[in-house]
């Protein structure tokens, strides 16, 4: 599959000294990676190539309290004021389609495009932003890339890239009742490493896959990047086309038709070779948590955490205030956080409700849920999962990365635990000194109520 | 990009695993529009205490780590984020050469763009210069050799395209707005 993307936009074919100019069919942008990539433009005099494949969203710096949003309360922070102004310029300028702040199709750059259907199979889609990885879900070859090469997209709509190579991930069965697409993508991190698919492109296969939703599938893409992998990719299918059917931006009538049949030739051929392959059975997984300060550093909830005499590994676990050994379930929160494009779809925050519903926050449990886009926040207010959030005692705000990367102010206190479903527990990520545990939705909603790390399948099943 | 032809300095080591650009450059600092300025900011979480002061047992505030620019890394340095503020913070630090066993993709190519040499050296050579902090290396790019205080020369991997944009100051948008005709051709093709 990885190769026929590849090979349908090749522009000029790489040869031993030179990459591969490579064409890129969608290039979403956001306010954060893209302004010194403007600037280099206008230095050089040069246009925009295809505005026509360009859209530019609002989500890294801009705040999800509503009053900030829509009240005409300022941005607290004058610098991401400033970094949102600037887009609204550039976007003007160079004639890019922007969703704006407050406009009601806004969100998460990697929720927003498949909402769109702009997120297609076989398209390459590239943004200023690791998790790119999430649009792999759909058949696309999408990855992130630095402000450099947005600047060169915006001028040529090209990259110039390597080819990378290709790895399978073969997901054996079914996973069992009450564990989730995020436990799986945890538990395959911790398999193949944090730098395990640096170099390849992954491709998610079997049984456990085809079972799951887009959303989910989403999920799974997401976080490739935390494997190291350049990108993620999940065969289109007819899941993939029912999804899509109902997005506003995808072909319609005859294109659609003709579309789903060239759609339909990018799976991967039977016997097709791998670089490289691993396999994981689906059926043994249980709920997963992280415990360290890599996604890699992940255990069963059912598990302990631990040991190992390294130096690195014994600094994360100071940093985490944990201690080899330590029963994963008895780690207390302090912190809950519902969103992310890792984890910020309806169907997320569905599943975490699901759990909440009818309980409250533990004592000192804060609980933020930042729906992935202002469509997702429409759709869960529409089925009351607003109500069952806010009758918990948990916060629920406009749309944005918020409390994933801290950089709009949405910030975890200096030591304190956060169950997090987002996508990255590196040191600070969430806030200088805060203690992130990956986990999903549901094991986030689950120890909201505990206040300490808890299996959601107490709730559940 | 100015031209990388060799760099000479000492070194400084940092030897931890898996350094993140969440690390190199926190996320609270990606809310400049300019490219400048973000050196001060460089690996900010590590390098100052609660109070903003320099930790002086950290490897870039200690005495001999003035004026190195090469940093000596663990394995698999520059993964996480995109943000190419990782390799501006670095520049803007003063290092030049960035040496690992393993580079994450993206801060690999954003280095490249920016005039930042990622170099990969094996094993037994990484060891030995995180054992060794502080010594006097070589790059030379045109060779692609590192070389050792006792004169061992170290091959290291780089594209030739790579190199020559390296060598000559290119930057690659140059060689791509070149491209455009045939870019007009693969987008007429695929109308």
């Amino acid at each position: 599959m990885f190769e026929k993307v590849w090979d349908d936009h090749v522009v000029v074919a790489e040869t031993a000294d030179t990459p591969a100019v490579l064409f890129i069919d969608l290039h979403l942008t956001h306010e954060v990676t893209t302004p010194q990539a403007y600037t280099e433009l206008r230095s050089r005099g040069i246009r925009l190539r295809r505005p026509d494949l360009t859209l530019a969203t609002m989500d890294h710096s801009t705040p999800t309290r509503t009053e900030q949003v829509f009240g005409g309360v300022p941005i607290a922070v004058d610098s991401a004021a400033r970094q949102v102004k600037q887009l609204e310029i550039n976007a003007a300028e160079f004639g890019v389609e922007l969703f704006n702040l407050q406009d009601s199709r806004r969100g998460i750059v990697h929720i927003i495009g498949p909402e769109l259907g702009l997120t297609q199979p076989g398209k390459t889609i590239v943004c200023g932003d690791s998790h790119t990885s999430t649009h792999g879900a759909f058949g696309a070859l999408a990855f992130g890339i630095g402000t450099t090469e947005v600047g060169h997209v915006l001028a040529t709509q090209c990259l110039l890239q390597r080819k990378p190579k290709t790895f399978a991930i073969n997901v054996l069965n079914r996973l069992p009742k009450g564990v989730t697409a995020k436990d799986l993508i945890l538990a395959i991190i911790g398999k193949i490493g944090v730098s395990g698919g640096t170099g390849y492109v992954l491709e998610f296969r079997g049984p456990a896959i085809e079972a799951m939703s887009m959303d989910e599938r989403m999920t799974i893409c997401n976080m490739s990047i935390e494997a190291g992998a350049r990108a993620g990719m999940i065969a289109p299918d007819a899941t993939t086309f029912e999804y899509l059917a109902a997005t506003p931006r995808a072909p319609k009538g005859a294109e659609w038709d003709a579309a789903v049949a060239r759609w339909s030739k990018l799976p991967s051929d039977p016997g097709a070779g791998f670089d490289r392959s691993v396999d994981i059975d689906a059926a043994s997984l249980v709920p997963m948590v992280t415990y360290g300060t890599h996604p890699g550093m992940v255990a069963p909830i059912t598990g302990n955490v631990p040991a190992s005499g390294d130096a690195v590994f014994e600094k994360a676990l100071a940093y985490m205030g944990l201690t080899a050994g330590e029963a994963i379930a008895d780690v207390p929160v302090n912190n809950v956080f519902v969103g992310s494009c890792t984890n910020g779809r309806l169907s997320d925050l569905r599943n975490a409700a699901r759990v909440l519903r009818g309980h409250k926050l533990a004592q000192g449990v804060k609980m933020l849920v930042v729906p992935g886009s202002q469509s997702v926040k429409r759709a869960a207010e529409a089925e009351g999962l607003d109500q069952v959030f806010l009758a918990a005692g948990a916060e629920w705000r406009e749309s944005g990365c918020s409390m994933c990367l801290g950089m709009n102010g949405d910030l975890v206190p200096a030591g304190h635990y956060s169950i997090s479903t987002s996508n990255r527990n590196f040191e600070g990520r969430q806030g200088k000194g805060a203690r992130t545990l990956l986990a999903s939705p549901e094991t986030a909603a689950a120890s909201a109520i505990r206040g300490r790390v808890t299996d959601p399948r107490e709730f559940t099943n | 990009m100015a031209a990388v032809k060799t760099i000479r300095s000492r070194t400084v080591a940092l030897p931890a695993t898996n350094i993140d650009t969440d690390q190199i450059i926190p996320a609270r600092f990606l809310t400049s529009t300019s490219k400048a300025g973000f050196g001060i900011h460089l690996f900010a979480d590590w390098r100052y205490d609660a109070a903003g002061n320099p930790r002086p047992d950290f490897e870039l505030n200690k005495p001999e780590a003035v004026g190195a620019h090469i940093l000596v890394a663990g394995r698999n340095i520059g993964c996480g984020s995109s943000r190419e503020h990782a390799a501006w913070a670095l520049l803007d630090f003063g290092i030049q050469a960035v040496i690992s066993t393993e580079f994450a993709d993206i801060f690999r190519t954003n280095s490249l763009k920016n005039g930042l040499l990622p170099l990969v050296v094996d094993e037994s050579t990484h060891a030995w210069l995180l054992a060794h902090p502080g010594v006097e290396v070589s790059i030379d790019v045109e060779s692609t050799t590192l070389t050792l205080p006792d004169g061992t020369a170290v091959k290291f991997p780089l594209e030739g395209f790579a190199r020559y944009c390296l060598l000559n100051g290119i930057d690659e948008l140059g060689f791509l707005l070149s491209q455009s005709a045939a870019i007009s051709t693969y987008e007429h093709k695929s109308r």
